[in-house]
């Protein structure tokens, strides 16, 4: 009993350094950056608003990490979806819902075929889904090589629809007031992520993806079927990065190959950051939310400093993707020691 | 039928027969393929093209055929560590000048340092994977994703230029010897691999430490020292393929140097018959598969296929080869035939 305790504060703990570190960052970023209005509540929710997809894609993530598992092909499906959406509604002239549904369900047959060489030919899911990765991004080029933008009307107004919060507001200076919003992809994005927490936690399905991912072999012998359950992971998580890609279309309302080029280690390293173990078995969407945060946080740093690169969000999500490795490592060293 | 037997159960059958079966393909769809002519002083063709141009993935496939071998995981960070050891590279060599003329510093240490910085990477790697116990793929995708952006800060985010005849020779050829100079490279680095693995037991601690690391650690052997050691070696063998890919284009383009290459390196082992799963490897089946990949590629070229689109073909081309690969196909396929075989059984009765 006292061990399991143990056990559970060590993840948990991961978990708060995480959303301690979240709360640091955001309020040195305040502090720095007050005069440029760092402070007010629309830059809070501008982390959202631009990282509605990558909120969906990580939740994803964090399910086929849980497992055991990782796919490194999210980045390229994002590009994949964006450029089928721009293809059908502009070359092929298919309407907003119809190319939704498509690119939604193309997530899924990825996800499926992926899944399945995972689960039932046993490979590795690093090796498919680097395939996959490259299989995306090649589609993507294969359709078409020149940035397609959307014109499309009804996705235009999906894309453009503020909802304006009842609280946060201010009046500036020509007293006027102004009101924080949102777009609805952060609801859809939000609501996603609990429902995701709920399945995870609750459900028959979610708690076996807990089993496999602690030890396979045991949740083999308690009968659980291991196969099924991978593929479905595998599944979820590819209708998951479709969605992802739909918010993240949202966003930009354009297709072109380059895009998201390295979303999958944000997405990895969200998941990692948020407590995630890359070992499988322990993982939690909420701290893949303050994963996505940080990253969040780090871009607006960037852009409210102004002279530096962009490539330096990169850089330094890898370097915290690399303490919190290091760190995890540790972690299982240090328990490994308590067992002995 | 025997003897076909016995010649189909070799190891190199398979790399052998993939190979040829390229070719064809290659010389199906261009039918000059095997002419060779000489152009300006250099021997010119298709299939010296292939040679030539492979020069980059066979050398990455050597490294990689190791990391594979002693880690059961790849290095995929081999293309971004071309990047960065071409950027030190150029940006040492023209003095941190976006374009030079003539050297602004010593070509030869700027590609000693730039081999450096190579092998610093793979020891960051080896670091992870060895000492930390880090997932290979995840240790590497740190500088798969970042190394570009190193190579980027080195550059100053521009592409560039070292404009000096001599800088080319790497990539292209020295003045009187018809061969390229990529080609006398890439058969030093596969011959001295080579030497090294047979006449050291390397060889053979690789593959005990792939088949079993704990077993491996229990005989006495340091399974941590030879991990580290084999993504070293993996991160020089990159950096070699990087001095190549930058002399071609006499620049350091962060961007492109090596862009899909690990994917490319990767294939050239596993078509070489390797496991993905580690233990026992053959290095000349990877040089064999990498040939066979360029082939693919300069004949996914000459169909005037664009080379934004050849991953899908690869891609593909590599999930056809690890199902093939996993033995659970094979069960698969066994409890099919049983199944169909007891209907028949059944109907006969």
């Amino acid at each position: 009993m006292k061990k399991e305790g143990r056990k559970l504060d060590g993840n948990s703990f991961l978990l708060v350094i995480t959303i301690a570190l979240f709360v640091v960052m955001y309020l040195v970023g305040i502090a720095l950056f007050k005069n440029q209005g760092f402070a007010k509540t629309q830059n809070f929710l501008n982390l959202f608003i631009s990282n509605a997809g990558l909120i969906v894609i990580a939740a994803g993530m964090t399910i086929v990490m849980i497992t055991g598992g990782i796919d490194i092909s999210v980045g390229s499906v994002v590009a994949m979806v964006c450029m089928v959406l721009a293809w059908t509604m502009e070359t092929a002239g298919w309407g907003a819902i119809q190319s939704a549904v498509f690119v939604l369900a193309l997530g899924v047959v990825f996800g499926f075929v992926q899944g399945w060489l995972v689960a039932y030919l046993k490979i590795q899911p690093f090796i498919v889904t680097l395939a996959g990765m490259f299989f995306a991004r090649g589609m993507t080029a294969v359709i078409s090589k020149e940035m397609i933008s959307i014109k499309n009307e009804t996705f235009l107004a999906w894309a453009q629809c503020k909802i304006y919060l009842p609280f946060g507001g201010y009046t500036n200076k020509k007293g006027m007031l102004i009101r924080p919003y949102i777009y609805p992809s952060v609801i859809i994005a939000l609501v996603v992520l609990v429902v995701i927490f709920i399945v995870l936690k609750y459900t028959k399905f979610g708690r076996s993806i807990y089993a496999i991912g602690g030890n396979e072999q045991s949740a083999l012998m308690m009968g659980l079927n291991v196969k099924r359950t991978k593929l479905k992971a595998y599944v979820l998580e590819g209708f998951l990065a479709s969605l992802g890609g739909f918010l993240f279309c949202l966003n930009t309302c354009s297709g072109f190959v380059e895009q998201a080029k390295g979303l999958e280690m944000d997405a990895i390293a969200s998941s990692v950051i948020g407590g995630t173990l890359l070992t499988g078995g322990v993982g939690n969407v909420i701290g893949s939310l303050f994963g996505v945060l940080i990253k969040g946080t780090i871009e607006a740093f960037i852009t409210f400093q102004g002279t530096l690169s962009s490539w330096w969000t990169r850089i330094t999500i890898a370097a915290m993707l690399c303490f919190f490795i290091v760190l995890q490592s540790v972690f299982a060293a240090a328990k490994e020691k308590n067992k002995k | 039928m025997e003897t076909i037997k016995k010649l189909t159960a070799k190891r190199l059958f398979m790399p052998i027969f993939c190979l040829a079966v390229m070719l064809v393909a290659a010389v199906i769809a261009s039918p000059d393929f095997f002419k060779i002519g000489v152009q300006n002083g250099v021997l010119y063709g298709r299939i010296i093209d292939v040679i030539n141009r492979g020069s980059e993935t066979v050398i990455l496939a050597v490294g990689m055929t190791l990391v594979v071998a002693a880690s059961a995981g790849t290095d995929i960070s081999v293309g971004a560590v071309m990047a960065v050891v071409a950027a030190v590279t150029c940006a040492f060599t023209a003095g941190g000048q976006q374009s030079v003329n003539e050297y602004i510093n010593n070509p030869l240490l700027g590609a000693l340092l730039g081999i450096l910085a190579g092998v610093a990477c793979g020891c960051f790697n080896g670091f992870l994977v060895a000492k930390l116990k880090i997932q290979p793929m995840v240790a590497t995708l740190i500088l798969f994703t970042a190394g570009r952006g190193i190579a980027q800060l080195l550059t100053n985010g521009q592409i560039t230029y070292v404009r000096v005849e001599s800088f080319k020779m790497l990539g292209a050829s020295i003045p009187g010897v018809p061969i390229p100079t990529a080609i006398f490279v890439t058969v030093l680095v596969v011959v001295l691999t080579m030497v090294l693995l047979k006449k050291t037991a390397m060889g053979m601690y690789i593959e005990s430490v792939g088949i079993n690391s704990k077993a491996a650690r229990l005989v006495g052997l340091k399974s941590t020292k030879i991990i580290f050691m084999v993504y070293a070696f993996s991160g020089f063998c990159a950096s070699i393929a990087g001095l190549i890919n930058s002399s071609r284009i006499y620049s350091a383009d962060a961007n492109n140097i090596g862009l899909n290459l690990e994917l490319d390196a990767i294939l050239a082992v596993a078509l070489g018959g390797n496991s993905l799963a580690g233990g026992k490897f053959s290095l000349l089946g990877a040089v064999i598969g990498a040939y066979t990949i360029q082939t693919l590629t300069t004949t996914l070229y000459a169909v005037s296929v664009s080379s934004d689109q050849i991953p899908v073909y690869k891609a593909i081309v590599v999930v056809i080869i690890v199902s093939l690969q996993s033995p659970e196909l094979g069960k698969m396929i066994r409890r099919l035939k049983a199944k169909a075989s007891a209907q028949a059984g059944k109907g006969a009765a």
